[in-house]
């Protein structure tokens, strides 16, 4: 139940980011374009999803389990620390020179887009990279 | 703008796609108790100490068959990709590097985060955003890339 669940909520995703316009990175860098042709529906995409998620986290917040009994994995890490701000912020340099972030890569790469794939693999990369980094400093 | 400029913009579609996302986030984590981080789901996959790989597995390919549903009934929106090759594979790298470092992408930090109201995303979400919109001036305005 929990793996079909899993398939299911990819999918919705997947439909959620083409649906919205996520997938074209030419849109996504409309939206990052401020002083150019703003394009704010993305700013839509993202209240959208909070609207619903809200509600939702608010629910699972307050629970132990999840409805299908499996512990609610919910970070309980608090308090900035120097990965999360230089991460994001490099990540954003990755979105900005693309207008790739994750989710809309793989999506557009299964949909046949070759420059998809060089995005996603080089995304692999870095993942691997960061692994291995992570993994020499235990 | 009046309303049928208001229907017939992308206000609707990003809304509908958001509203999409954010059920699928809230299933996720109400069903399986997790966040529905595309990064983190990915990273775990390359991660051997990870041994849960089997959703990770399945919510992917979710993902990446959700192009062939959509068109079942409709055609697939236009995708323009101005970056050439070494943009995209410098920005993908930036990508895979910062969000594992950052722990969460516009998915994880940016959706299912600030829904549950961390702190942590808020800022991670400020960051990225700040990030992009400063390397879409400088490439686009300045440098003109």
């Amino acid at each position: 139940m929990l793996n079909i669940n899993a398939f299911i909520v990819g999918l919705l995703f997947g439909l959620g980011l083409i649906v919205s316009g996520m997938t074209n990175p030419a849109k996504v860098i409309g939206f990052l374009d401020l002083a150019g042709n703003w394009d704010r529906s993305l700013a839509f995409v993202m209240g959208g999803a909070i609207l619903i998620g809200a509600g939702a986290f608010a629910i699972a917040k307050k629970r132990q389990r999840s409805l299908l009994g499996t512990p609610m994995q919910l970070s309980s890490i608090t308090g900035l620390d120097k990965g999360l701000i230089i991460g994001s912020l490099v990540f954003g340099i990755g979105w900005g020179l693309s207008g790739f972030c994750p989710g809309p890569a793989v999506v557009s790469a299964a949909a046949g887009q070759p420059k998809a794939w060089i995005f996603f693999v080089s995304m692999m990369a870095g993942m691997t990279i960061y692994n291995m980094i992570e993994r020499r400093g235990k | 703008m009046n309303l049928s400029d208001f229907i017939q913009s992308s206000y609707i579609a990003g809304l509908s796609g958001g509203l999409l996302i954010g059920i699928a986030a809230a299933m996720f984590v109400l069903l399986n108790g997790r966040i529905a981080g595309i990064s983190g789901i990915l990273a775990g996959l390359i991660d051997a100490d990870k041994g849960d790989k089997i959703w990770r597995v399945l919510f992917l390919l979710g993902l990446m068959i959700s192009p062939f549903v959509y068109q079942i009934a409709f055609d697939l929106p236009a995708v323009t990709i101005d970056a050439g090759t070494g943009q995209l594979i410098i920005a993908g790298l930036l990508v895979g590097l910062g969000t594992s470092y950052a722990s969460g992408c516009t998915s994880g930090h940016g959706v299912c985060g600030i829904s549950r109201g961390s702190m942590r995303s808020i800022a991670a979400t400020l960051c990225f955003m700040l990030a992009g919109f400063i390397t879409v001036y400088l490439t686009r305005h300045l440098l003109g890339l």
